[in-house]
């Protein structure tokens, strides 16, 4: 019996060469026809993985071939063999293990991949592809992802600019839900970021732009209200959040127009998020009492600090990952054993589970 | 037997100040369970301890400098107990040990543990007293610890650069919340606590007095400049500091006065 894995991933593969081999509804079933009595494709936008569990071994390119979007793929020792990898037995357990915790992803510790590998073993699961060996594999795959993400920070922090802003926003006020925000330039990064407000539970959303059509039509998009662009400055007096984008060439706010705003708001924190280029904000602002400006390359700064310490947390990942693959192969191997044993048949995997031998 | 007690209750605080350390180094901390259950055993050794030191000398342990610590120790471990879980101030717990450690490792080293001629009989007025005061003390420190917290949050904000802490501090609002909320309680005990020095039936010395009234005025005034917006939460949290560093003092003053004049 042999556990393996063939895929394609950002790490060998660039997206043409993905898409071409995203595999399709009839992959399933060619599969089954190329001998794999269990198996189970994983793919997403940055990988094409097949997880097999075969009688005999099933080649790289029989699996390549069922993956094939289209029939003219040449496969078999040509020269265009696209660069797929393939573990055995141990390494294919780790590897899954590794890109269930995001270890493997482009941004390392996204959480995505679990949500993705999760659907496809549900979608594979309906459709009587998943046996009990893979059923098993997976299973332990989404507790070790689940042991990962609660024991280390591997997905602590945000890694982009907007998601960056709005964790931010938390930290500073908690629920959102009673903070009001003012969006002050009606430009494609502060819709992106206004949404993701209000989707963390911003109610209160003010849009203000020199086209007072552009903020209408902003404000109606996110679920707020667009405020006259004469009247911005008043409104900070009242609102937690500010996103400025505006195309101004001199900062619209400085220590000495902000500083009167903010004496009837002493115990209120003001939150700006200044991603305008060149900046909105003079960047002295940020030296006020209980103002807290973020331009977009503090917010870039802080999105790599994240990335950073993400990277820090793989070696204890990495710990847990090896501690569980041991204790998954010991434990099939000693169910193996005692099948055979009942059974009176020669066991169908060698107890030993060596990686070629699986 | 009773100092016994105090060692393991002072090794279970010193377990999680080492452990959340080593974790703060290693960059991978994680306020868990274990910070709250050294804690929470800790506080059942001052406990203990307090108690049979209590019973050995007939009256509540505040007889000198070294009791006073340990039930100070014992009244910040009590409040966080109490509050720390409930405004989800887990990471509180990673400052709380520290001071405790520090409050009770001095009285454990420091010759302070002097017992006293006792001069005048167990007076339960004077004893609720002191304790509540104590109490209120511990309130006190927790909000200085808050103001400990919201002081980093707040200078890794304003910096722009996160350490892994970061992601486990309250954020700013509930910190504030927290720290406000704290000052009250403290502030209420303290004040029933000088009420009842009053309904002791013996006088007090004036330097007890005039300290405790310094104290009294000092967060009455954190809490004025605060709900008049008149102190922002970033100096509210350092006034907490600064206030319980005072407070602290003032008790030391306090206690040495008392053990020179007379014992509860």
């Amino acid at each position: 019996m042999n556990l393996f894995c063939v895929g394609l991933s950002h790490h060998t593969a660039n997206v043409e060469t993905r898409e071409r081999f995203a595999g399709g509804a009839a992959a399933g079933s060619a599969l089954r026809q190329a001998g794999c009595a269990e198996a189970l494709v994983l793919a997403t936008c940055n990988r094409v993985e097949v997880y097999g569990v075969s009688e005999k071994r099933v080649s790289t390119d029989e699996i390549a071939q069922c993956l094939s979007q289209r029939s003219e793929v040449i496969v078999g020792g040509h020269s265009e063999t696209p660069p797929f990898y393939r573990y055995e037995a141990e390494e294919c357990v780790q590897h899954l293990f590794r890109v269930a915790c995001g270890l493997d992803s482009m941004v390392v510790g996204e959480t995505e991949i679990l949500g993705q590998t999760k659907k496809a073993y549900q979608s594979a699961r309906t459709d009587g592809a998943v046996g009990p060996l893979l059923h098993r594999l997976f299973q332990r795959a989404f507790r070790v992802a689940k042991q990962v993400r609660t024991h280390t920070q591997i997905a602590r922090g945000s890694v982009s600019v907007g998601s960056v802003a709005v964790d931010l926003a938390e930290k500073i006020f908690g629920e959102l839900g009673n903070c009001s925000v003012l969006v002050l330039g009606a430009g494609e990064t502060s819709e992106r970021t206004a949404r993701a407000l209000v989707s963390r539970g911003v109610m209160d959303l003010r849009v203000s732009n020199r086209s007072n059509d552009r903020a209408r039509e902003l404000a109606q998009k996110v679920g707020g209200r667009d405020v006259n662009f004469d009247q911005w400055p008043q409104q900070c007096g009242e609102i937690d959040i500010l996103i400025t984008s505006t195309s101004s060439e001199a900062p619209l706010l400085t220590q000495t127009n902000l500083g009167p705003m903010l004496v009837h708001r002493i115990d209120r924190p003001l939150f700006i998020i200044d991603i305008a280029v060149p900046r909105d904000v003079d960047p002295a602002v940020n030296e006020m009492e209980g103002v807290y400006l973020y331009d977009i390359d503090a917010l870039r700064s802080v999105a790599e600090q994240s990335l950073a310490l993400r990277r820090q947390q793989i070696a204890s990942a990495e710990a847990i990952i090896a501690e569980h693959v041991r204790d998954f192969l010991e434990k099939i191997s000693r169910e193996l054993i005692a099948g055979s044993r009942l059974t009176a048949h020669p066991p169908v995997v060698d107890p030993s589970l060596r990686p070629s031998q699986l | 037997m009773d100092r016994n007690l105090l060692i393991v209750s002072t090794i279970c605080f010193l377990a999680a100040v080492v452990r959340t350390g080593v974790a703060l180094r290693a960059g991978v901390f994680q306020p868990g369970r274990f910070s709250f259950l050294a804690i929470g055993l800790g506080f059942i050794f001052q406990t203990a301890f307090l108690f049979m030191r209590g019973n050995s000398l007939g009256r509540c342990p505040l007889t000198n400098l070294f009791e006073v610590f340990v039930f100070l120790a014992w009244s910040i471990a009590l409040i966080y107990m109490l509050v720390g879980p409930t405004y989800r101030l887990s990471l509180m717990g990673a400052f709380t040990a520290p001071l405790v450690l520090l409050l009770q490792g001095f009285a454990l080293i420091a010759p302070i543990d002097v017992r006293h001629a006792v001069k005048v009989p167990a007076n339960p007025a004077l004893e609720f007293h002191a304790s509540i005061s104590l109490i209120a003390y511990g309130a006190f420190a927790l909000a200085c610890i808050a103001g400990v917290m919201y002081l980093v949050q707040e200078r890794q904000l304003k910096t722009h650069h996160l350490h892994s802490t970061f992601y486990f501090l309250p954020p700013l609002t509930d910190l504030f919340a927290a720290i406000t909320r704290l000052l009250w309680w403290g502030f209420i005990l303290y004040t029933i606590g000088i009420i009842g020095g009053f309904f002791t039936g013996r006088p007090l010395p004036r330097i007890q007095v005039i300290a405790a009234v310094a104290v009294w005025l000092l967060y009455a005034a954190i809490l004025q400049g605060r709900y008049l917006r008149r102190i922002a939460p970033k100096r509210i949290a350092a006034l907490c500091i600064i206030g319980f560093s005072v407070a602290l003092t003032l008790l030391w003053g306090i206690t040495f006065s008392a053990q020179t004049h007379s014992v509860p």
